[in-house]
Order: C-alpha cells, then sequence, then structure tokens
C-alpha cells in the first residue's frame, strides 16, 4: 500500500484535521502502516458471504413513536463554546 | 409533443431526476424520543441524541419504519425486508454528530413508479429508484447577528424520507407533474405533510442536456428547491446555461449549484465542493433494520384508497368524466366533500354544483373547503329537491347563493322565499293565456312562421311565474297552445 502526499491532504481536509506541511509525511506513514496491517484481512476468501455488521444476529430493536424526551434546553446547550439566547451559536456560514 | 430547446447547433433535450426530500409525519424523531412538532421554542425539542452528546445511543422509531414502507407500498415499490443505516460523513454546523444518519447500500424501499399526467391528457411513468430513511438537519438562522450564525436542533433528528426518482424526466412540466403526483400520494398516505413553505418537503434536481439518440451527459444538482414552480425555472434555466457552454466548446461540470428565484438562475455553491466525498460506512450503533413480510401484508391493508384508484373508481360508480374525477381527487378533502354529495344520487349533477357553482363560491368568498359555508350534506339535499321536481334548475341556483349568505337549510329557504316549482296546469296555463293576450300580435307573427318567437314566450311566462314554473311543462302546454 503506497497512500500519496495528494491523498493524505484530501483525507486531512476532509476530517477538518489542519496538518503542517512537515507533519504530512509523517501521517502519511503512519496512516500507510495501518492501512497495510489491514490489508492483510484481503488474504481472505469473503467470496459470497454477506458482510458482518455487528457480532450479534438478532435485529435492531424499536421504539414507540411517543414524546418521552426533549424540554432540556440547559442541558442542550450546556456545552455550548458561544450561545446566545436559546441558540447555540457558530462563526457565520452563508453563501 | 416533446419538450425541446433549440440551440445554435440544433434541438437539444433536457435529462432530469430528482431526489425529493419529504419530513415522515410521527410523534417523535428518527432516533430520539424529542417532539417533532413545527414552530416550537429553539432548541427545546431536543434530546441529548440529536445533539449528538457522547455516549447516547440511537433507538429506531417503529412508526417512522411504518411511514416508509407505506409511502413505498403507495410508489408500487419493492419493500427491502432488511435494510441498514450508514453514516454519512460531513461536517456543517447543522449537524452536531459530524455526520447523517441515512440508509446507502440496503435502502429499506427499492424501485416503484408513478404515474404522472400532463396537460394534454397524455400519461407517462416515471421509475423510483429507491427510498430511504434518513435524519434531518438542524436549522440555522444568518439574520440574528453580523458576525454569527444561530443553531436551532429542533429539527436535527427528525426522519425524512429521500425518494429519489429515475432520470426519466424529459420536461419541467413533467418535473411539476411528478411532484404533484408525489405529493397528493404523500398527502392521502397521510406519511408527510407536502407542504413545501415549511420545508417538509423540498426537492434536489438532477438537471442534464443531450442531442436526441446520445447517452447521458455531465449532470448538476441543484440543491434545496422549496416550491414546484421554483423546480420547474430551475431546470429550464440550468439547461439554457449547460447548453451555452457545451455550444461554446466548453465542458459542463458535475456540481452541486443553487437556484436564485430572484434573478431566475443558478450559480455554484463553492462550499459543497467535496460534498459527494461523504466516506459511508455501516452505523456501528445500529443493527440491520429487520421486518416480516406479515407487518407489511398488514400496513397494505389497512392503505387508504389512493388517487388513481380512486379517480377510476369515481368515472366508473358516478358516471363522470376522467377530467372531472381528476379534479376532485386532486385533495382528499374535496374527493370526500363530493362523496358525501353523489352518494345515491346523479353523479354528474353532484360533479357539476361541488366543482361549478361550489367552487365559484369559495373562490368568491376567499374560503376552502374546510371552512364550506355550505355543507356537503346540505348541497346532497339541494340536488334532492332539484331532482324530486320541488325547485327547478334555476331556482336552485337562488337558493344555492342563499345557502352561501346565510348558510340555511335548502328546504327552509324553499318554504320561507315561497320557492316551490309550479307544476299545477291550471297555474301554468292562466299564465299562457295571460301572456297571450298581452302579446297577440307576437302570436300572430309565430303563427305565421317566425319560430324564434317561442322562447319569448317562454321567458315572458318563466317571469310572469317569478321562475317558479316547471320548466318541461311551460314548453309542452305553450307548444299545444301556440300551435292551436
Amino acid at each position: 500500500m503506497s497512500l500519496d502526499i495528494a491523498t493524505t491532504r484530501r483525507i486531512a481536509k476532509l476530517a477538518r484535521i489542519g496538518l503542517a506541511d512537515d507533519e504530512l509525511e509523517t501521517v502519511r506513514q503512519k496512516l500507510d502502516g495501518i492501512l497495510d496491517w489491514f490489508n492483510q484481512l484481503s488474504e481472505v476468501n469473503v467470496e459470497g458471504i454477506a458482510p458482518m455488521v455487528g457480532t450479534e444476529t438478532e435485529a435492531m430493536r424499536q421504539r414507540e413513536d411517543v414524546v418521552t424526551d426533549g424540554n432540556c434546553q440547559e442541558a442542550v446547550l450546556s456545552c455550548a463554546p458561544d450561545k446566545s439566547g436559546p441558540f447555540y451559536t457558530v462563526p457565520k456560514v452563508i453563501e | 409533443m416533446s419538450y425541446t430547446i433549440e440551440g445554435k447547433t440544433g434541438i437539444w433535450e433536457i435529462v432530469v431526476g430528482l431526489e425529493v426530500h419529504a419530513q415522515i409525519v410521527s410523534n417523535s424523531k428518527l432516533f430520539s424520543g424529542a417532539s417533532t412538532r413545527f414552530g416550537g421554542e429553539p432548541n427545546s425539542q431536543v434530546s441529548l441524541v440529536d445533539a449528538a452528546f457522547p455516549g447516547m445511543l440511537p433507538v429506531i422509531n417503529k412508526e417512522c419504519v411504518a411511514q416508509a414502507v407505506r409511502t413505498g407500498l403507495g410508489l408500487n415499490a419493492r419493500i427491502n425486508l432488511q435494510s441498514r443505516f450508514d453514516r454519512k460523513n460531513y461536517f456543517y454546523a447543522d449537524l452536531p454528530q459530524g455526520y447523517q444518519i441515512s440508509q446507502f447500500e440496503y435502502p429499506i424501499v427499492g424501485e416503484g413508479t408513478v404515474e404522472i399526467e400532463l396537460q394534454n391528457g397524455e400519461t407517462r411513468q416515471i421509475g423510483i429508484t429507491r427510498l430511504h430513511m434518513e435524519q434531518d438537519a438542524g436549522k440555522l438562522l444568518h439574520d440574528q447577528d453580523p458576525s454569527r450564525s444561530f443553531v436551532d436542533l429542533n429539527r436535527s433528528g427528525i426522519a425524512l424520507m429521500e425518494i429519489v426518482s429515475e432520470p426519466d424526466i424529459r420536461a419541467p412540466e413533467e418535473a411539476g407533474a411528478y411532484l404533484r403526483k408525489l405529493r397528493q400520494i404523500l398527502r392521502y398516505l397521510g406519511t408527510c405533510d407536502g407542504n413545501m413553505e415549511e420545508g417538509s418537503m423540498r426537492a434536489d434536481v438532477n438537471v442534464s442536456v443531450r442531442k436526441a439518440g446520445e447517452p447521458f451527459r455531465t449532470r448538476c444538482e441543484i440543491k434545496n428547491v422549496n416550491s414546484i414552480r421554483f423546480v420547474m425555472q430551475a431546470i429550464e434555466a440550468e439547461a439554457v446555461r449547460q447548453i451555452e457552454i457545451w455550444e461554446n466548446g466548453g465542458e459542463v461540470d458535475q456540481e452541486t449549484r443553487l437556484f436564485d428565484a430572484a434573478r431566475g438562475e443558478t450559480r455554484t455553491m463553492r462550499s459543497k465542493e467535496d460534498a459527494h466525498d461523504y466516506r459511508y460506512f455501516p452505523d456501528p450503533d445500529l443493527l440491520p433494520l429487520v421486518i416480516e413480510q406479515s407487518w407489511v401484508d398488514e400496513l397494505k391493508k389497512a392503505l387508504p384508497e389512493l388517487p388513481d384508484a380512486k379517480r377510476a373508481r369515481f368515472q366508473q360508480e358516478y358516471g363522470i368524466t376522467s377530467y372531472d374525477a381528476g379534479v376532485l381527487v386532486a385533495e382528499q378533502i374535496t374527493a370526500d366533500f363530493f362523496e358525501t354529495v353523489a352518494k345515491g344520487r346523479d353523479g354528474k349533477l353532484a360533479v357539476t354544483w361541488v366543482t361549478g357553482d361550489l367552487f365559484a363560491a369559495l373562490n368568491r368568498t376567499s374560503r376552502t373547503l374546510e371552512d364550506s359555508p355550505v355543507s356537503a350534506a346540505s348541497l346532497g339535499k339541494m340536488l334532492d329537491l332539484i331532482t324530486d321536481g320541488t325547485i327547478n334548475g334555476k331556482i336552485a341556483k337562488d337558493v344555492f347563493e342563499t345557502m352561501v349568505e346565510t348558510g340555511d337549510e335548502p328546504e327552509d329557504i324553499v318554504e320561507k322565499k315561497g320557492l316551490k316549482q309550479v307544476t299545477d296546469t291550471g297555474v301554468i296555463d292562466t299564465a299562457i293565456d295571460d301572456i297571450m293576450t298581452k302579446h297577440a300580435d307576437k302570436v300572430a307573427e309565430y303563427r305565421s312562421g317566425k319560430d324564434k318567437l317561442f322562447g319569448f314566450f317562454v321567458g315572458q311566462v318563466m317571469k310572469e311565474t317569478k321562475g317558479k314554473a316547471n320548466p318541461a311543462l311551460v314548453n309542452e302546454a305553450l307548444k299545444a297552445k301556440l300551435d292551436q
């Protein structure tokens, strides 16, 4: 597996992780190592086997359609780095 | 006639596919127990699941699943008994999780079809590719502060159905017809209120152009168009833009655009540059969604009659035209109103009064069927009065106007105003004799061959009897006396 610098930069950007140019090569090598390690899995023949999405065999639990939660504005806003009245606020994002 | 655009290099056709986001009608959210009510105090209808606090786990709302299945059935689509949820990763201030829980590889509903009808009466089948469930995002307010955007998460986590069509649409009119039909089906099913102004139904529009017989060219996606009219305008504006690029030797880039309704043009959305790199993967918090065929069958049995079936039945059961039936089933409330009026009565008479006089009266008084001044039962009783000969058609118009003004029952109005039809031949004969004496000259003219005067005599007799005479009896007696 050989990850290139451009792909490394793109992955970092998609994850909103700021990387300085001199950090890129180190991160590239580390990611490359991780990918190589996981790539061992491709040695296993999985032809005709459905992907496993969990270790349990049961299906998803479902709940009834009733309002049981909410009305906890204070708790919801408790971790907001910045707020105004009943709102979270963020630096302006508009086109 | 198919829709085309004429460019410098020849005739172009357009290829359109729609992705419709429809908010599911439910009490609580897709994965949390917070309320879905519209217009609540900001951030009050938010659970810690919706705000993506660490350690909170999603649990699916069974009714949302049922609504998605009902919609799938209404679109004649395949229901997948096994489906799965994936994480669609992107960063935006209205998405606290940093990913949207959606269904990517295994949606709950597969291929289906919607039949649309065009202005000229032609019908077309538009293919449905899939329908999947996903979470809605929160809402951003940009006009409260010069440097900050405000975030309200009340909408965050509400269940959406994304309904994806095949690129089968070939004209703005077809896109409009498709959206109207889809909205109609959703409303009949009660799975989405279809309210585009409040944003509970919105469309992403994929547009490309090509010369006849060509394979598809590059498409652009116009995001979040919130009215049917704008969808139609956006398609046309975008098609014209793309044709210009191709004809000037350029290349259309696959990109996300938005429609500026004020300027009637589309423009690029830079922030969505990476929008198609969502790095989907199965949500490890959620097991596969497995439903039983028997449950799907139960839901199917309980579905209401859908517009196409109702329209066919109206035509057959009440002997009305396809056009009239289409007008009546457009809204469920209109269909129900008509059926109350028409049940056990003359369907053609009923449709004339409902779509003619009643609609006109509603228009004039700026009312809707929901607060109609004349109830379906009262209108039905008035039709009975016409059918059993108590009043004639002309008097019926007056009775109806009084009903609109006062809300009184038709039989009371007829009684109070003495509008009962005159069927007493003695009274009619006397009136005719009077008129013939008064207009002896005209009688002579008529008898010497001026047949057209017959209408004049009918008019005079009706006037003499204040419009209450039975027209058939008047005709018969007049004919006999004049031809003597």
